[in-house]
């Protein structure tokens, strides 16, 4: 029963982190609206960033800074720096999302999948 | 000159040939000149490299670890390689004939692509392993398109379409298949005496893997992969020369024969058994394809038949597993390449000086065209098989052959088959020459000279092979 | 110097781009852009050839940091055979992009549009040369966000190219991701992200659900990045609308990246040996890769606008390169590898040649090239040789990779498939075909606008045509360094070629 709890709630950080993937990801494939699907993507991308944060605790551990103190537990600093990175990669595809969305806008009228399929559909059937 | 340089000279010559056609585009008479004396030039090397003992061999270049482009001319190689280069000049002759005579367009392309075929041809015939007879088959393929569909229309559109496909989907789906079956099971893809398979490959597997090269041939044209020949019709009649006789199809049973007697191997085909089956597919072709060439009236159809029942006599040559046989095969290769393209340069002679191209339409042009008629006469007879025709000899071996291995029905299908040819040949010639003229015909009207001579040439060669067989017997030990 | 010259070829393009940025008017960007592709290219020769003459893995640790705490860039026998493919084609395409991107890009744009075209050829050079599995996709974001933007860049002839770049984001953004969470279950798992030590440390925890799972995601990641079938309905569009250099050099290259990474990752991080990789990846590939091939090449005979056949043909060129993968032998590895290098070369002459004629005429479709052949003979033929080596027509590259591909496939027994691999082949007929029968033997139509043809335009698409046939002629050395390569990955057995 201990080993059951254990497993449930010692790893709620990882369950965290699948639902949190899974929301982001349903937004991503079922909304048309192309604003909707950045911010999926996005919800999807912070996601991993919990996983990578989440595993770099270490119990008892401190923040990684040198106390000089040899008795001192740390926690791991490596995924923080990987993270940082991947936040500065998903705020550039972000940004280029929605300059993507933007100029879609202006020169399609509208950022709806659907609508910018039909319009193109219509195109071809009259060239 | 050594063997080497003769190989050397051999694949260079079309070469260097379609190279000059293009310099000279703006000069029709150096243009063809050049072309059919370079011809003569490479008959004669044919000849001599025919004559020296075999043994030389020469490697051009490695593709890959391995694999490499080389040529090792043998007795059966040596031979394909005479008869393409005896009947290039023949032909090259003829088609100026013929272009000039029937006023087809872009002469420069075609007789360009003719000696790229022919360099082809060279190629395959003078390969020492499957790689290099395999680039020069699809060499062979690609620079014939042009030709086939030189007119340009529709129709030649959608022959090109069926020419290619058939060739090239069987080369590359079944043919290339093999090749690369037999490099996995064998390491080697070269041409070995006796073969390099026994041993090598579950014996159960033969049939199969022979399948592949028998249908990866379209070029052999076994029924059903027959339809691009009569397809390729449309094409002038110097193409069907081309592919009928000098090039094509001898170059799709050549590696037929090629691979059954130096990858198979004859005595591990006979000991296998692997072959059988194709005995009965090549009878099958043979007597098929004579009953279909006498319900067609075009001409050309009608002889487009004849070649692929004709086919799978050198197809059933190589399957029939002795070395009797085999040689049979060979000689037919030659036989039949004589008297085939007598019969469509005939048949061209008769469409440029008469405009005919439907069977019945032709009563009586015997009487206006006596050395046209003649000359097919003795084609077809030598197709036929009676002596003292080239013809004669190769079925008489075939028939030995299938004797040796107990084959007596094949005995029956090779007679019938006989007979069908006397039909459907004999009735070209009998309404030429005894049947009343359809429309009024004045004196001798014949095709121009440039058409004639080669005709006349390549029946007189049908009568001299029949007398000079001794040296065209190839011994593939037994 | 000489002993920097793996992070050079790498940095090179990376510092320039931002000069490019900055840079007004179309000549000097394109020139910058120019010489840094010209050097990225001959250090990756000279980095080729260095690798082969000491027939060892080199080396290069960032700032001397050793691995595996500091980040090292790793030349062996694979990366120094991917990289000139990369950078060749990008030195290639560059030259070509002068007169493409004259005619396609608004004259404004031109700094911009070869800062974004460095970073994606510095980005793809990392990618292949970084031995820190991290970095890869630091690399790998590089040169798809620069990669979204130079298709959307398409978007001032056509606009479609703006949805087909969104697209091409989100799905590139999700493989990315997929890839990211692989690795971190790898790190959670072993503590370290450098591929060497990754794979010696594997083996420990191999039997574990979780290393397991970060195979799956990993591949599922790099399955979308090489649009590997039925995981690439962004690359069609995307190819299609973006501009016709950018095509070119995409085409012949960043699908290939992707190609690469799973190699590198699956054989030499897991490693064949690997509980379930064969049954599962391996199987599973072979399989996509096979249905690729039909899908790709049927989607081509019935394709009618130039640009999107010929991604669909990417597409069955992408199984067979799968195919190689699924095999799961050194043959297979090499085959893959020869089909990536030969492939590039004959996609980059196809898609340099096209791009010419779409540059001319707004689109290229089977309309625009009937009869063409009479009036721009040098570049029609340009396709017709890049076409017949897509058959895999012998004295073709492309006759060299199906050769090795269908001999590893029968080394391993796959009669059936190997059949199919030929079957799928010969239908790459139909489509090539229906290109040559339009552009040579139909009349142009009256009214036709005239195409013309000069030597700056068709030499770039001609320098691919004479490497493609170059290497289907003369392949041993070729042969040799991808045999070299695989043997990277799966080490040679006693006898074998």
């Amino acid at each position: 029963m201990i080993v059951m709890t254990d497993q449930l709630l010692g790893q709620w950080n990882y369950y965290l982190v699948i639902i949190l993937m899974m929301i982001g990801f349903y937004g991503v494939i079922a909304r048309g609206n192309m604003v909707k699907k950045i911010v999926g993507l996005n919800i999807f991308q912070t996601s991993v960033f919990m996983l990578y944060i989440s595993m770099g605790k270490v119990a008892e551990g401190s923040a990684p800074i040198l106390t000089g103190d040899p008795t001192t537990v740390y926690s791991n600093p490596l995924p923080h720096v990987l993270i940082l990175t991947a936040i500065v990669v998903g705020v550039s595809t972000t940004a280029v999302g929605y300059a993507l969305i933007i100029r879609i806008q202006e020169s399609f009228g509208t950022i709806e999948d659907d609508d910018i399929i039909a319009q193109l559909d219509d195109e071809e059937e009259t060239a | 000159m050594s063997a080497e340089n003769l190989i050397y000279t051999l694949l260079s010559l079309p070469l260097l040939a379609s190279a000059l056609v293009l310099l000279f585009r703006n000069q029709p008479n150096l243009r063809d000149g050049q072309a059919v004396l370079l011809g003569i030039i490479s008959a004669g090397a044919a000849f001599q490299l025919y004559l020296l003992p075999t043994g030389a061999s020469l490697t051009l270049l490695e593709l890959a670890p391995g694999l490499t482009l080389s040529f090792t001319p043998e007795p059966l190689g040596k031979l394909f390689a005479l008869v393409a280069g005896t009947l290039w000049p023949l032909a090259t002759l003829y088609t100026i004939g013929y272009m000039r005579g029937a006023k087809e367009k872009n002469h420069t392309r075609f007789l360009f692509f003719y000696a790229v075929a022919i360099h082809a041809t060279m190629g395959i015939a003078l390969s020492g392993n499957l790689l290099t007879l395999f680039v020069f088959y699809e060499m062979l393929t690609f620079s014939t398109y042009p030709l086939v569909t030189h007119k340009g229309d529709e129709a030649a559109l959608k022959a090109g379409r069926v020419y290619l496909g058939i060739l090239v989907a069987s080369s590359i789906v079944f043919l290339l298949f093999g090749v690369i079956g037999v490099w996995a099971m064998a390491g080697t893809l070269d041409f070995v005496s006796g073969g390099i398979l026994a041993g090598k490959i579950d014996p159960f597997y033969v049939p199969a893997l022979l399948a592949l090269f028998a249908f990866g041939i379209g070029k052999a044209a076994l029924m059903p992969l027959h339809r691009w020949l009569p397809a390729a019709m449309v094409a002038p009649t110097p193409v069907s020369a081309l592919l009928h006789a000098v090039a094509v199809v001898k170059a799709g049973v050549f590696t037929v024969l090629k691979v059954g007697v130096y990858i198979f191997g004859i005595d591990f085909l006979k000991e296998t058994g692997g072959s059988e089956w194709l005995v009965w597919v090549a009878s099958f072709s043979i007597l098929a394809a004579s009953i279909v060439a006498m319900t067609k009236t075009n001409l050309k159809a009608r002889l487009a038949y004849s070649t692929v029942s004709q086919l799978g006599y050198i197809v059933m040559g190589m399957a029939l597993a002795t070395p009797f046989a085999a040689s049979g095969a060979a000689l037919h290769i030659a036989a039949h390449g004589a008297g085939k393209i007598t019969l469509f340069f005939c048949a061209g002679a008769i469409y440029v000086a008469h405009k005919r191209t439907d069977i019945q339409d032709m009563n009586g042009l015997g009487r206006t065209m006596p050395i046209t008629y003649t000359a097919f006469a003795l084609a077809a007879l030598s197709i036929i098989g009676v002596p003292p025709l080239a013809g004669a000899w190769s079925k008489f071996m075939l028939m030995g052959g299938a004797l040796d291995n107990g084959y007596l029905l094949v005995l029956g299908v090779l007679m019938v088959s006989s007979l069908l040819n006397l039909v459907y040949l004999g009735e070209i010639v009998i309404r030429g020459f005894f049947a009343n003229p359809t429309r009024k015909l004045k004196g001798v009207q014949e095709a121009p000279l440039t058409m004639l001579l080669p005709l006349s040439m390549t029946a007189l060669l049908s009568l001299a092979l029949f007398f000079a067989i001794d040296l065209f017997i190839i011994d593939f030990g037994g | 110097m000489m002993q920097h010259l793996p992070i050079l070829q790498v940095l090179l393009p990376l510092l320039a781009s931002p000069f490019a940025a900055l840079l007004r008017g179309r000549d000097v960007a394109w020139g910058l852009t120019f010489v840094t592709t010209g050097l990225a290219f001959l250090i990756s020769i000279a980095l080729f050839f260095q690798q082969r003459a000491i027939g060892e893995t080199m080396i290069y640790e960032l700032g001397n940091w050793a691995a595996p705490l500091g980040i090292v860039y790793v030349i062996d026998a694979a990366s120094a055979l991917v990289l000139p493919v990369i950078s060749g084609i990008g030195f290639i395409a560059t030259l070509a992009a002068r007169q493409l991107v004259a005619a396609e890009i608004d004259a404004r744009d031109h700094g911009l549009f070869y800062a974004a075209w460095l970073l994606t050829i510095a980005g793809m050079m990392g990618q292949v040369t970084t031995g820190d599995a991290f970095n890869i996709f630091v690399f790998l974001e590089i040169s798809s966000l620069s990669a979204y933007a130079l298709v959307a860049m398409g978007a001032g002839r056509d606009r479609r190219a703006l949805p087909a770049a969104f697209n091409y984001l989100i799905l590139g953004t999700v493989g990315a991701t997929f890839y990211v969470i692989g690795l971190g279950l790898l790190y959670m798992l072993t503590g370290t992200l450098n591929l060497a030590d990754l794979a010696e440390r594997l083996p420990h925890v191999e039997e574990t659900r979780a290393a397991f799972t970060a195979m799956a995601f990993i591949a599922l990641g790099l399955f979308l990045k090489m649009a590997l079938f039925p995981l690439h309905f962004w690359l069609v569009p995307a190819y299609a609308h973006a501009p016709s250099a950018v095509t070119a050099l995409m085409a012949s290259t960043a699908t290939k990246v992707s190609v690469y990474v799973l190699i590198r990752l699956i054989f030499g991080v897991f490693g064949v040996e690997f509980p379930g990789l064969a049954d599962a990846v391996g199987l599973l590939v072979l399989t996509l890769g096979i249905a690729g091939a039909f899908v790709g090449t049927l989607a081509a005979i019935v394709e009618t606008d130039l640009k999107k056949l010929f991604a669909q043909s990417s597409i069955a060129q992408l199984g067979y390169m799968a195919i190689g993968i699924g095999a799961m032998s050194a043959t297979g590895l090499a085959a893959a590898f020869l089909h990536l290098f030969n492939h590039a070369l004959m996609k980059g002459a196809l898609f340099l040649a096209i791009g010419m004629i779409a540059a001319q005429a707004g689109r290229a479709t089977m309309g625009t090239i009937q009869g063409a052949g009479k009036q721009i003979p040098i570049t029609m033929t340009a396709i017709l040789f890049g076409g017949l080596a897509l058959i895999g027509v012998p004295l073709t590259a492309g006759f060299i990779s199906k050769l090795y591909l269908i001999r590893a496939l029968l080394e391993q027994n796959f009669w059936l498939l190997a059949g199919l691999t030929f079957i799928s082949s010969a239908l790459a007929l139909a489509y090539v075909w229906k290109i040559i029968e339009a552009a040579w033997l139909q009349p142009r139509p009256n009214g036709a606008p005239v195409l013309r043809e000069t030597a700056s335009q068709y030499i770039p698409a001609w320098i691919m045509v004479v490497a493609t046939l170059g290497f289907g002629i003369y392949a041993t050395p070729l042969v040799e360094a991808a045999f070299a390569a695989a043997h990277v990955f799966i080490p040679s057995v006693a006898g074998a070629n």
